[in-house]
């Protein structure tokens, strides 16, 4: 099967001379959740600014259901919906009167069924007549998700679908993100939050100052990076690690103050296990704290690792 | 959000995509219909005040011009003078608005050709100020009476003048990057060179260099081919006025087409 998305040498420079983009090469596969993962500025809305065509590449080519999105931007444009980073929307607009523009706008003959179920499977039946002003953020949001949907796109862009916004919704987003892959749609999101690329995606790229640093399986990033610790405050200081807990491979720290224990997914913990095997030795704990790798370290991880 | 969602169906794209311009135009014309209050009481109060300052007030006080009656003769001056405003404003705000609220994303994402685009917004702009100069008509025609000599050259007419006026008005729209900037032109332009352009006068009432100064002034082709097609009277050869206006016409497209190749102030 040929790319949903192939990106080839893409370079931008703005107007202002900023190179956003330093040649980036991407293939994103027919019918997965893709996520770009990227700090601020790194050039993500960029990226997905020029595949959707709102943006004009410097260098390079993109091929959208293996047509060429400038040359061929018609073809290339009906496969694709794109919601994007900032909420813009015509608020004097009824819900139902700005998809249904979108849908025409895309060429699409009228579907008012369609629409209906769009809307319904969005839980905005009953805003269906409301002005878009009248909208909280959270339901602007789906606004512009069923808006991006209305000309029934086989790929769909989301530019950090959940800045913003609450926890349920978050989750609402996760769930509906993959009902539409679930639906054959190969999707494409952003997020700074490694969090989200985790729960979401079957593939995630890493981008860091127009830069791809990596592109890899979600299964085998979260093996490789998804460090954690726990520490434990010790009542009375050790010498050494007891014996008894030598399989664990824990490290004493601070004149033997410190028990670290590092694992990732790979090395599950059962916390309280290890806890019971520390009482059974009498040793204390005055205190327990846990961390995780952060994003930034993942990226001196991985920009470390690749040069 | 637990409804099933709709599967996509695939569909390839027509050479034309007609549903994108009509989508444009109805959204456009939708706008108006919302304020639609606005947007007929308006001309209609102001050409009614029109015809109480110049028709009746001063009108009375004035002999006919050329064997027209002074009141009947500044209607399509008058109508004229509203073309060109509404046109520009309706066609610059068309798509200066989506600019200002970031919505202009989905039409540069659209599959959606530059023709296409323009065909919806200057459609909508010209249908609406045609529209307007029909109830300016509709309004004299209560204060005055009015002939019209040339019917199908009137409506060609204004057919002309509104489709070249919201192409201009469309690329003020492009150019503008602030709301000041969509009132400058035609304050600063339209609303002089009207005024000055025979809308309430014929320049035959001119003295001498003022009169010569008018022949370069573009309105004053417009305003007489108008007033030509009403009462078969022009102070100007009507052959340049539509050669002019064919032009400025030629020029707008033009000016669009380099607008949507470079993507200026659209595309970075
Ligand atoms: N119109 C523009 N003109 C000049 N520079 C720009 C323009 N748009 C973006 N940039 C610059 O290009 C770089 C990439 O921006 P981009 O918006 O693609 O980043 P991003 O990864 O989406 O960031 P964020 O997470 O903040 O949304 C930034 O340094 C930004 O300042
Ligand atoms: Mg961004």
């Amino acid at each position: 099967m040929s790319p949903a998305i192939s990106i080839q040498r893409l370079v931008k420079r703005y107007d202002s001379g900023h190179v956003a983009l330093h040649g980036i090469d991407l293939e994103i596969q027919a019918g997965e959740i893709f996520a770009l993962l990227g700090p601020n500025g790194a050039g993500k809305s960029t990226l997905i600014n020029i595949v959707c065509g709102i943006v004009t590449p410097t260098e390079g080519r993109v091929l959208a259901g293996g047509r060429d999105v400038v040359r061929e931007y018609r073809a290339a444009r009906a496969l694709i919906g794109l919601v994007p980073q900032e909420l813009a929307t015509d608020n004097y607009e009824s819900v139902w009167a700005t998809v249904k523009f979108s849908r025409g706008l895309y060429g699409r003959s009228p579907n008012p069924r369609f629409l209906e179920s769009l809307l319904d499977a969005l839980s905005l039946a009953d805003k269906r007549d409301a002005r878009i002003m009248t909208l909280s953020g959270g339901m602007k949001r789906r606004v512009m998700i069923a808006k991006a949907l209305a000309h029934e796109p086989q790929i769909l862009f989301l530019d950090e679908p959940t800045a913003g916004v609450d926890v349920e919704l978050r989750r609402d987003m996760w769930a509906l993100v993959r009902r539409l892959r679930d639906q054959g749609v190969t999707i494409v999101l952003t997020t700074h939050y490694i969090e989200e690329a985790e729960q979401m995606a079957d593939r995630i790229g890493v981008i860091d100052r127009g830069s791809l640093v990596l592109v890899e399986d979600k299964r085998t990033l979260i093996d490789q990076l998804g460090e954690r610790q726990l520490r434990l405050v010790l009542r009375r200081p050790l010498d050494a690690i007891p014996a008894g807990l030598a399989d664990l491979g824990l490290e004493l720290r601070e004149r033997g103050d410190e028990l670290v224990f590092t694992y990732d997914a790979t090395r599950a913990i059962d916390v309280s296990a290890l806890l019971r095997r520390l009482t059974d030795l009498s040793i204390e704990i005055a205190d327990m704290q846990t961390r995780q790798s952060s994003l930034e370290e993942i990226f001196v991880k991985l920009v470390g690792r690749r040069s | 959000m637990s409804a099933p969602l709709p599967r996509p169906a695939p569909f390839t794209p027509p050479r034309f995509n007609g549903h994108g311009v009509l989508a444009i135009y109805r959204f456009e014309l939708a706008r108006a219909a919302r304020t639609l209050i606005q947007s007929l009481v308006t001309p209609v109060i102001t050409t009614s005040l029109y015809f109480i300052v110049f028709g009746s007030a001063i009108g009375t006080r004035m002999k006919s011009v050329g064997g027209v009656p002074y009141g009947a003769f500044i209607v399509p001056g008058l109508m004229m003078l509203t073309l060109f405003t509404e046109s520009i404003a309706n066609a610059s705000f068309g798509i200066f608005y989506p600019k200002f609220t970031g919505t202009i994303f989905e039409l540069l994402s659209a599959p959606i050709s530059p023709l296409e685009t323009v065909l919806g917004y200057v459609g909508a702009a010209a249908t609406k100020s045609v529209a307007i100069g029909a109830i300016i008509l509709g309004t004299s025609s209560l204060f005055v009476p009015i002939s019209i000599l040339h019917p199908v050259a009137m409506v060609a007419l204004l057919l002309l003048t509104a489709t070249t006026f919201s192409l201009f008005g469309f690329i003020v729209g492009i150019w503008a990057k602030g709301w000041e900037q969509i009132q400058i032109i035609p304050a600063l332009i339209m609303t002089p060179l009207t005024f000055l352009g025979g809308a309430f006068y014929s320049i035959d009432m001119l003295p001498r260099p003022w009169r010569t100064l008018s022949l370069f002034n573009p309105v004053v082709y417009l305003i007489n081919a108008f007033r030509w097609s009403f009462y078969g009277a022009s102070d100007v050869d009507i052959r340049i006025s539509v050669a002019f206006t064919l032009g400025f016409l030629a020029v707008c497209s033009a000016a669009i087409a380099g607008i949507f190749r470079t993507g200026y102030r659209l595309k970075n």
